[in-house]
């Protein structure tokens, strides 16, 4: 019974701050409508007993994505009314693509629930006995390591991706050049000259 | 009972948001990456129900490689928006193919 009502809560909640992901007028509250849905969401795959993958939806959109976006959102001086304009011209066709594209997976789901595919044997058999976290661990550390560290490679071209965009040299600055202090000779830069009295030296 | 009908229904009509999503906000792509990532959400919620009805757990394996692939596609994506504000001064997605040498 109360995981029913969690259930529906959850759903609800989820399409609800994803409807207003879309439709909201100011990017902000874009951004805080999707930190919802993602909340939500996570709440959802907890009731099917996938702690680790919600904590770490939580961890990973919440804590970066999410907030990542609010950064690009409030740096960049956007005017937010000029934004919202085709709305209304683009919203018939979307509707009419979105409805016909949920009911086009509905059917599918109606007819995979019909006749279930029955698989020949499961990939990696779930063991109630053992948390979720260290069932995890142990497929990813052992049959999916080379695809765990591909993960992490891709992690590492998107930092440096993203650094490498970004970046920008600024004209107008002097900055410090280590080589050339480091390559001054002392004959390069001292010189013994003998003037003629009241004559000066030339520089 | 809670079944994995009801979890794919869900992810359907999340799905479907997100791709409404993308349609709708032609001006602001910043919204646009966030239907993207409504989108990814749908899959990993699928793989999900997958993995927890049919007692295999390569599905939450899985979900976690799109969130890895999801997380640097917002990084790139962002990065690619601020340069591309940078130069224009706009985030309409209108005139992107200027953005072709």
């Amino acid at each position: 019974m109360i995981q029913t009502l969690a259930f529906y809560l959850f759903a609800v909640m989820v399409l609800l701050s994803a409807a207003l992901t879309i439709t909201a007028r100011n990017p902000v509250h874009a951004v805080l409508w999707l930190i919802l849905a993602f909340f939500n969401a996570a709440g959802l795959m907890v009731l099917v007993g996938a702690e680790f993958i919600a904590m770490l939806l939580v961890i990973v959109y919440v804590g970066a994505v999410a907030v990542l976006f609010l950064f690009v959102v409030m740096m960049l001086n956007i005017d937010f009314a000029e934004l919202r304009s085709g709305f209304a011209r683009y919203l018939p066709v979307g509707l009419v693509l979105a409805i016909g594209l949920a009911a086009e997976i509905i059917v599918g789901i109606g007819a995979y629930g019909a006749g279930a595919i029955e698989l020949s044997r499961r990939a990696a058999p779930i063991d109630p006995a053992m948390p979720n976290i260290q069932a995890i661990g142990e497929l990813l550390y052992t049959r999916y390591l080379f695809i765990f560290e591909g993960a992490g490679l891709v992690l590492l071209v998107a930092m440096i991706g993203a650094i490498v965009l970004t970046h920008r040299e600024r004209g107008g600055t002097r900055p410090q050049n280590i080589n050339r202090q480091v390559s001054r000779r002392p004959q390069d830069a001292t010189r013994n000259t003998q003037p003629g009295i009241g004559q000066g030296i030339e520089l | 009972m809670i079944g994995l009908t009801h979890y794919l229904v869900v992810a359907a009509i999340l799905f479907a948001l997100g791709v409404l999503g993308i349609v709708v906000n032609r001006k602001n792509l910043i919204v646009m990456l966030m239907a993207v990532e409504l989108i990814l959400l749908a899959v990993n919620l699928n793989l999900v129900a997958f993995s927890a009805y049919l007692h295999d757990l390569v599905g939450q394996v899985f979900a976690m490689f799109v969130l890895t692939v999801a997380a640097g596609e917002a990084a790139i994506g962002l990065a690619i928006l601020v340069i591309y504000f940078r130069g224009r001064g706009t985030i309409s997605v209108d005139d992107v193919n200027r953005m072709k040498g």
